[in-house]
């Protein structure tokens, strides 16, 4: 099993608040990992210091390890926008750029750093919205502003956009939670199809879609990771008490 | 039934009146506004009735100003108030723009609320202090260092012929930049507050840097609130009268140049009107009023309605 991202002794401090403990732990490549946990046990938290997003939040800290094919990308040493490209990230609601048209939103983020000619950007953009199976839907109407879209395709947009780029690692940050019961259907066929290409980290405060999706699991509770492993594991025969209570329904 | 007595039992017994007075006073107040603008448009109409019936078009398009022949263009001064407004943005918008930046993405909060104040605070200097440093401190270098720069090194571009004044469009150009810069800062100031933390972190999440992510995320964002901030700062520099008057050299003449003086409507109407000759004259001022008037009326609702169609925008994002 090849890990692509690896957790070591990670802490995130908001000012006094100590909001990740001591987390450590493996993301193996090519394969979806689901982080769940009741509201405020830090799965956000955690999932954005794996791409340095914290960097922008005034008063966070982040101490330890976010090791990245070896490389700790913490290190003093690494560009975070190097990062983040090679680590992308999709949100909880949908953030096409609404001044911009669909093909625009979607060669956005690999115009920041390469100079492309059309034919190329014809081609990334084509071929980003087809994998996000978004492809038919809009490829008559590419010049139309993004905001004309449905939420649920505007999330699928925004995982074109973020695969526009490159990326080697997707975190999705609950990414189906502001969208119907459809487009969640979509996204999660999307992310089952993704893990081909790319490693997965989806945080989700739904289990069944942590169950349906994820290959792994990692249940967090007040900022410790209180247990992770295969998902099928976590959810039948759990270690810890507080995981069972939590995949039972018991509390959260 | 019971319901019924419910509700008379919980109904108001004392009070109604008094609010129903408060309520008509507010409207009555509120209303009284409208009606002085009203007024105001319905009484320069009034008065420039002589000068409209008079010179008809002409009055826009003369430039022949003279009390004695009784005869009025205000082309100089239409001239005059559009180029320097005009020009003043220009300078003022990239200035504004930067500044708001700045405060609002650049450095940290404390900072920025420091730098915002300050900037804020130029919109507090009475515009006759303004007028003041203006003649007796920025006329003379105009005047001494950087006009016969322009004249040395770009004299051969008709904008920078003549000789140097000191006293000229340049100078008014230069003073009402500094006077917009304020109101434009500010309002920007908000627009950008206003862009959503998702567009930024979109933005980061793609690897984008700090500048990239304003140019991607943040300024299209804003896009059309900036304009009409812009569009607001257009709106105070065509009606500035105090500074403009004391640093424009008040020359009625339609000239490319900047070094040459010129002169804008609210000027002339500051320093004609307590010395009028004719009806006739009172009546061109009051004309030139009413066009400064309608303009900055017309200026004012379209920078309202391009700051409305932002924050409605930003609500409509927020309901996704």
């Amino acid at each position: 099993m090849n890990t692509k991202v690896k957790l070591e002794d990670l802490n995130v401090h908001f000012g006094k608040t100590h909001a990740v403990k001591a987390v450590t732990m493996d993301f193996p490549g090519n394969t979806v990992t689901a982080i769940i946990g009741p509201s405020g046990c830090g799965k956000s938290t955690v999932l954005r210091s794996i791409n340095r997003m914290h960097d922008l939040t005034p008063g966070a800290s982040v101490t330890g390890k976010v090791i990245h094919d070896g490389i700790d990308i913490y290190d003093r040493s690494v560009d975070p926008v190097a990062i983040r490209r090679k680590i992308g990230m999709v949100f909880q609601k949908p953030n096409p750029f609404p001044a911009m048209s669909i093909y625009d939103n979607v060669i956005a983020g690999y115009k920041l750093n390469s100079r492309v000619n059309r034919a190329e950007a014809d081609e990334i953009v084509e071929s980003s919205l087809k994998r996000v199976a978004l492809w038919d839907e809009v490829k008559d109407r590419l010049r139309a502003n993004a905001m004309e879209l449905s939420g649920g395709q505007q999330q699928r947009l925004c995982i074109a956009r973020t695969i526009a780029v490159k990326p080697e690692v997707i975190l999705m940050d609950e990414p189906a939670s502001a969208l119907d019961p459809i487009s969640t259907l979509k996204i999660e066929e999307l992310i089952e199809e993704l893990k081909e290409k790319y490693t997965i980290i989806i945080v989700t405060h739904n289990m069944q879609q942590a169950a349906r999706v994820s290959d792994y699991t990692a249940f967090f509770y007040l900022g410790e990771l209180i247990e992770c492993g295969v998902t099928k594991k976590i959810f039948t025969t759990p270690e810890k008490k507080q995981t069972e209570d939590y995949i039972t329904g018991r509390f959260g | 039934m019971s319901l019924e007595t419910e509700t008379h039992r919980w109904k108001m017994e004392k009070g109604v009146s008094g609010d129903l007075i408060f309520k008509g006073v507010t409207v009555l107040f509120a209303f009284s506004i409208l009606v002085i603008l009203l007024l105001m448009i319905v009484e320069m109409t009034g008065e420039s009735l002589p000068a409209i019936r008079q010179f008809g078009w002409r009055f826009v398009s003369g430039q022949d100003w003279d009390a004695v022949q009784s005869s009025f263009g205000a082309l100089p001064y239409i001239w005059g108030s559009v180029v320097s407004s005009i020009l003043a943005l220009l300078l003022a918008t990239p200035l504004s723009v930067g500044t708001a930046i700045l405060i609002t993405e650049i450095v940290p909060k404390k900072v920025g609320g420091i730098v915002a104040a300050l900037v804020e605070l130029l919109a507090a200097i009475p515009s006759v202090i303004y007028g003041l440093w203006g003649v007796l401190v920025m006329a003379p270098w105009l005047q001494k260092t950087v006009q016969p720069f322009l004249i040395e090194r770009f004299g051969f571009l008709p904008f920078f012929k003549g000789a140097p004044y000191g006293v000229s469009m340049l100078a008014a150009v230069f003073i009402l930049m500094i006077m917009v810069v304020p109101i434009i800062t500010s309002i920007t100031k908000e627009v950008l507050l206003a862009v959503p933390q998702s567009q930024k972190e979109a933005a980061i999440a793609l690897g984008a840097t700090r500048w990239e992510m304003i140019r991607t995320a943040v300024l299209p964002y804003g896009k059309s609130g900036i304009l009409g901030a812009v569009i607001l700062g257009l709106g105070r520099a065509i009606g500035e009268t105090m500074a403009v008057t004391m640093v424009i050299g008040n020359s009625p003449q339609i000239s490319l140049s900047l070094l040459s003086p010129a002169y804008t409507m609210p000027s002339v109407i500051a320093n004609e009107f307590a010395e009028t000759t004719s009806k006739l004259h009172a009546s061109a001022l009051m004309e030139i009023g009413l066009i400064l008037l309608v303009v900055t009326l017309v200026i004012n609702a379209l920078a309202r309605l391009l700051l409305w169609s932002v924050t409605r925008g930003a609500k409509k994002g927020a309901r996704l």
